[in-house]
């Protein structure tokens, strides 16, 4: 897994609250059983005016100019700032797989939904949660400088503004070691083989009908 | 010390390991797989020379992007080469490790949420998880069931636990009798209307009261299913009699002395009367309409007698700014009359709304009666080859088809259009599936999710009409 320990990049305004998953990649993407290549695919109902088809070629397609990923000044975005509930909606793991690929290494928002923010932690992205007023604000200083980068510290846990402004975050410890050590949870877990196989003999004993049924 | 929930007990009977960072490390007793979310999953255990857990423990179907039109020649007659690849992928995936599945043709086959209870794969009292948000469906036999992405697919298929953190407790309490003509669709719709589509994050939703325990297995599993749509990963409800007479002599099911046994542990799946919930959300049944939602998000939900909101009326700018994207996108009108939306196509299926008690819902409205000039196409599209089985037996399929529906393989079809059948730009859909997102059902199309009696009732109309009027 990717780590993440400290980025700094544009930021781009993602003005609306719920935003689904089917937004992030829509579901004619799903069909690939890769995980790479979704970035060219991200939002693509808001961000191109034609209907997209896997496996199309998208340079070339027109444009949604109003779209903020399109616009010269968030060109290169690496930030995203969002509203409440980011990531609503299917637990489709492509939706993080889209934001990495585009290049998205951190979406900051008041609120996410959850299946999404668990998503992320496995694929080198970081969500942050803000408080409303604090998004708000960051939403402001966005607009009014073009080029406005912000700074993650995950050691830290602060988003840094061009002003030098420290905006401490929470993060869960186990998740914050695993992303700053690029670890993988698998072999993690698997560390504890022991207390698993011990608690499948106990399951065994209380719920045997569980074994060996399906077959 | 306060009595335990149902979630608590379900968590506490299947922890394997408290981490030290208040993450929990939780046994998994069942995996639902199917072919969107699987590929990637089987792919990183390839790479990492693993092996899986326990084979016994999953069970795959394919059911996203299967052909819901006539497919006896298998899955090389799947038209599009991305979709055949992925089920041909299911299938080889499955093959390879040894898990069972039942593939495309099987009559076994159905959409996994309504596939894996129907086969007592899921029993009351497990923890499920599938790599699809709509796995809180199975909460309704007391199943403790999570929707999980494709690394947590992967991460239970090689050790058969999941990461996780401890949930809130909420309990949605609707009390008293529904109306005639008010299904547990509306019931769930009304209920995310109240709560809003976050209002569950964080939290395990059990489903309480006079009307939950009335209501019917199949009932249930609406009703959970839709939990994640008001932002909870796990909705459940007690088990009952209900639920213990719905699993017997069932596939999977335990049989014998076994059966007995299991049906005396299950005795203890319900939350102690001293139980405290974090939140405690109460609704009076007998005010629940027929639900229409005239939005993009499920919350944005209306009873059939009502009007589609005006922004004018809300004081919260994100509020309104959302209002008014849903009704440009949507094509409405400010205070338009819900009836008075017209419509373009039905849809009777998905995981929400396909088992037989939803078919023959719908089929009691169009019978004897005509679908509609204006509607392009009505579609009904059972949960699985033995939903579908039972329905042909009862000549559902006749009294649909005579109307003028379409009657389809099993699959999810246009519930999120992976496969042929979708919407096209600015169609509108009475639907019974369970999200109505921008371009969910088709690139521009515009959901409005309904129950099946109500997507019937607009079949045969044209338009939004109180089922109520055709059922008296
Ligand atoms: S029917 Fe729809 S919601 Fe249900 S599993 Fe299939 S795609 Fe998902």
């Amino acid at each position: 897994m990717n780590k993440f320990t400290l980025h700094t990049g544009i930021a781009a305004p993602m003005d609306r609250a719920n935003i689904d998953t089917d937004m992030i990649i829509p579901k004619q993407f799903l069909k690939s059983i890769k995980r790479s290549g979704f970035g060219k695919n991200l939002f693509d109902e808001l961000r191109y005016l034609d209907e997209g088809l896997p496996d199309q070629e998208c340079t070339g397609r027109p444009l949604n100019e109003d779209f903020v990923l399109n616009k010269a000044r968030y060109q290169g975005t690496s930030i995203l700032l969002a509203r409440e509930n980011f990531g609503c909606g299917s637990s489709r793991e492509h939706a993080p797989w889209a934001l990495e690929d585009f290049g998205i290494r951190s979406v900051i928002a008041p609120s996410f939904a959850e299946i999404f923010y668990n998503n992320c932690f496995k694929n080198g992205l970081l969500p942050i949660v803000l408080s409303d007023e604090t998004v708000e604000q960051l939403f402001k200083e966005v607009a009014a400088t073009e080029g406005y980068q912000l700074t993650v510290d995950l050691e830290r846990q602060l988003v840094v503004t061009p002003a030098g402004e420290e905006i401490a975050f929470e993060i869960d410890e186990f998740r914050k070691h695993c992303l700053l050590n690029g670890l993988d949870d698998i072999g993690l877990t698997l560390q504890h083989a022991d207390d698993i196989r011990a608690y499948e003999d106990k399951r065994k004993q209380q719920a045997p009908w569980l074994f060996g049924a399906i077959k | 010390m306060a009595g335990k929930t149902l979630y608590d007990k379900l968590f506490e009977s299947h922890l394997v390991r408290q981490n030290e960072d208040g993450s929990s490390l939780i046994y998994i007793d069942r995996q639902v797989l199917h072919e969107v979310t699987s590929p990637q999953a089987f792919e990183g255990l390839r790479l990492a020379g693993r092996q899986p857990w326990r084979i016994d423990a999953n069970i795959a179907t394919p059911d996203h992007n299967v052909p819901t039109t006539e497919r006896s020649a298998g899955v090389d007659q799947i038209a599009d080469p991305v979709s055949r690849i992925q089920v041909k992928t299911l299938d080889s995936n499955c093959d390879e490790f040894g898990i069972l599945e039942f593939k495309m043709n099987d009559q076994r086959q159905g959409i996994v949420h309504v596939m894996a209870p129907e086969q007592g794969a899921i029993l009351p009292g497990v923890t499920a998880v599938c790599g699809d948000s709509h796995t809180a469906t199975l909460g309704a036999l007391g199943a403790l069931a999570h929707g999980v992405g494709t690394s947590e697919v992967e991460h239970v298929l090689a050790t058969q636990c999941l990461i996780t953190k401890k949930m809130k407790n909420m309990l949605v309490r609707v009390d008293g009798e529904l109306g005639i003509g008010v299904t547990p669709k509306d019931v769930v719709l009304h209920v995310i209307g109240v709560i809003g589509t976050a209002g569950g994050t964080g939290y395990a939703i059990e489903f309480g009261g006079d009307v939950f325990r009335n209501m019917s297995m199949e009932g249930r599993m609406t009703v959970c299913n839709m939990a994640i749509e008001a932002g909870a990963r796990v909705g459940l409800v007690a088990v009952d009699q209900t639920t213990v007479d719905y699993v017997e002599g069932r596939a999977f099911a335990p049989k014998g002395a076994q059966w007995l046994q299991a049906v005396e542990a299950w005795k203890d799946l319900v939350s102690d009367t001293d139980a405290e919930f974090d939140e405690v959300v109460v609704i009076n049944g007998a005010e629940i309409e027929p639900q229409v939602t005239w939005g993009t998000s499920p919350e944005m939900v209306v009873g059939v007698g009502d009007q589609v909101p005006n922004p004018a009326n809300e004081t919260d700018q994100v509020k309104i700014d959302g209002i008014n994207r849903a009704l440009q996108y949507m094509g409405l009108e400010a205070d338009q009359k819900i009836t008075d939306i017209k419509l373009d196509r039905v849809f009777i299926g998905s995981c929400t709304n396909s088992r037989i008690e939803d078919l023959r819902d719908a089929a009691k409205v169009v019978e004897g009666r005509k679908v509609a000039e204006n509607i392009i196409q009505a579609l009904v599209v059972p949960g699985s080859g033995l939903v579908k089985e039972q329905a042909e037996k009862e000549g559902l399929d006749k009294i649909f088809t005579d109307a003028g529906l379409e009657w389809r393989e099993p699959g999810c079809s246009m519930c999120l259009a992976m496969n042929p059948d979708k919407l096209g730009n600015g169609e509108h859909c009475a639907s019974t599936s369970n999200r109505n997102f921008e371009g969910r059902q088709g690139f521009g199309g515009r959901t409005h999710l309904v129950s099946p009696a109500m997507a019937a009732a607009a079949a045969v109309a044209g338009h939004f009409v109180d089922v109520r009027e055709l059922i008296k």
